[in-house]
């Protein structure tokens, strides 16, 4: 079996018994990119399958590659949140995050393609080309995470980082059918993460399986003093809340997400899964979020506002692209060269993001949008606590549907932002989440659970979504590419 | 709520956002929509509840005024579209 096939849990095993060499797994990985990435589109720009330096550290990931989103920041490295108006630039530090996997003897592999400043639900955002549903390639593979979610499904890569701001993770590892998790607000740093809605973001692991995934996490989360929103909380060892039974555990059903919308084959897989945990002593009990129906509104309030304030930075000055525009009399120069630098350098939905983020901050309007978002949110947090009172854990479907085609929600903005009606309350309301595969339609699409957790309990999330995944077969399937 | 073209490009300065005439177009229409959308905020009542701008409870975070290493300035200066010796260089702001 392909090297680029195992879990890093696995190949770890391999490694240390010398069963396999970092050179062979390497190897693997440039045969495979070389067979499926012009059929997938996962990376931002080629892998350096040759370049990457060795590891000289003992550590928990050692040899271990990892692929990040190209908004994660890699000293030396170009990393342009697949938007013209970073090209050329090439990040002159490393996030956090990547400080930590090389300490841990893990090497970055290459970037992953993500829609434009990870506005997006599809991939499609992206300026360089969409990424493809590896398990049905006129499909999107979610997003805005999707090159990281479709590089893991289609074996180009053993471990992934994706950020998560209102879906982003979980959202494209439902429709790939990988384990992506958003851990607590909070629990991973966000220094070096090229941020987009400052109060949502998160970094999280999308990995071939839940073990894999919290190996990931443990290795990334932790405090950091250049992230001032860092928790200062000591890191669990996820890995030993693998293996547990979940006899007892108490799981709540959010009534209110049992919408119209819903597809019926996501449905019955939410059925079946929870039909297998009861059998295995799993107590479930009705829960009300019942301000669930405002969260899409109050999320493109709260996240376009944060947006635009944080794409301000990109102007022309201090990195990435500059056009100047000698024809604007009215501005003056300096005015002129900004309008021209963003207006040429930013895509057609990060303009829609930031016109919209700026229009419900501007006087006028910001007490009857955003202020009046930022409440709403109060009311959103607190029903998860209510709901919190009286069990564990929530499950969820990831998304409303299975992936959907290329170009279908386009042209409809509104259509693209309901379908992460699922993931953004929990961005809202700060709390971890995962989303792991158990189902499949019959078209063969992937099909995503999402266990919600209070915060800070990404281990009760890890218990559950790993016993499930050791009863079931989903998580072993692989595309036919 | 409706929006007019020229709302659209007021907003669009005030973001420093350069759009053509078909940009301003589009967005006038799909920003309605979306604000429509957006409106439903509007039936809550939000009286007495306090925002959050911010899911953790956390403080202010406090460390001794010492110097430690940072961003090598060249090396930050080195990504600039233009820089003139140790600094950004830009378009004349003051004629």
């Amino acid at each position: 079996m392909s090297l680029n096939t195992l879990t890093a849990s696995v190949l770890l095993e391999r490694l240390r018994q010398k069963k396999a060499t970092r050179a062979a797994l390497l190897a693997d990985l440039e045969k495979r990119y070389a067979a499926v990435e012009e059929k997938v589109r996962a990376f931002a720009r080629p892998p350096d399958f040759k370049g990457a330096p060795a590891a000289g550290v003992q550590g928990p990931l050692r040899d271990i590659p990892v692929v990040i989103k190209d908004n994660i920041c890699s000293d030396g490295d170009p990393t342009q949140c697949c938007s013209k108006i970073l090209r050329g630039f090439a990040a002159p530090y490393d996030a956090t995050v990547v400080t930590k996997l090389k300490d841990a003897g893990a090497f970055i592999l290459g970037k992953a393609n993500m829609d434009e400043f990870a506005f997006g639900s599809s991939c499609e955002t992206s300026c360089f080309y969409p990424t493809r549903n590896p398990w049905d390639r006129e499909r999107v593979p979610g997003g805005s995470s999707g090159g990281s979610a479709a590089c893991v499904a289609a074996d180009e890569a053993v471990l992934a980082l994706g950020s998560d701001t209102g879906g982003s993770i979980r959202q494209p590892a439902s429709f790939c059918g990988v384990a992506g998790m958003k851990p607590t607000y909070g629990r991973v740093s966000r220094y070096g993460l090229i941020a987009f809605a400052s109060s949502l973001d998160q970094i999280g692991p999308v990995t071939k399986d839940v073990r894999d995934n919290a190996l990931l996490l443990r290795t990334i989360a932790g405090h950091d003093d250049r992230d001032a929103t860092c928790a200062d909380l000591a890191v669990p060892d996820y890995t030993a809340a693998l293996g547990r039974d979940v006899k007892g555990l108490r799981v709540g059903l959010p009534r209110e997400y049992l919408i119209e919308g819903m597809d019926p084959e996501v449905r019955a897989a939410l059925e079946a899964a929870i039909a297998l945990l009861k059998k295995h002593g799993v107590t479930f009990v009705e829960v009300s979020l019942p301000h669930t129906e405002y969260a899409v509104a109050t999320y493109y309030v709260v996240a376009t506002a944060e947006a635009s304030s944080n794409l301000a930075r990109f102007d022309g000055v201090q990195y990435g692209t500059r056009a100047l525009d000698p024809s604007n009399k009215e501005d003056g120069a300096l005015v002129a060269m900004y309008k021209k630098t963003r207006g040429e350098g930013f895509g057609s939905e990060a303009k829609r993001r930031i016109i919209l983020g700026t229009y419900v901050l501007s006087s006028g309007y910001y007490d009857a949008y955003y202020a009046r978002a930022l409440k709403v949110r109060t009311l959103i947090r607190r029903d998860f606590e209510e709901a919190f009172s009286s069990c564990d854990l929530i499950v969820t479907p990831t998304a409303p549907t299975p992936a959907f085609r290329l170009g279908e929600k386009m042209d409809d903005p509104l259509a693209m932002y309901l379908s992460d009606i699922y993931t953004i309350s929990v961005n809202l309301a700060g709390l971890p989440a995962l989303s792991i595969p158990c189902g499949m339609t019959k078209a063969g699409l992937p099909i995503g659970l999402q266990v919600l957790a209070r915060p800070f309990d990404e281990e009760g999330i890890y218990r559950l979504a790993h016993f499930y995944e050791q009863k079931t077969p989903w998580h072993t399937l692989k595309p036919k590419l | 709520m409706a929006i007019s073209k020229d709302e659209v490009r007021y907003i669009a300065h005030l973001a420093r956002l350069g759009l053509t005439d078909r940009e301003i177009e589009d967005f006038q229409g799909q920003l309605e929509g979306i604000l429509a959308y957006v409106d439903k905020l509007k039936t809550l009542d939000v009286e007495g509840i306090a925002p959050t701008a911010h899911v953790l409870d956390i403080k202010n975070v406090l460390r001794p005024d010492t110097r430690r290493p940072s961003l090598d300035s060249d090396k930050a200066l080195r990504i600039a579209p233009q820089r003139e010796g140790d600094y950004y260089k830009v378009p004349r702001v003051i004629e």
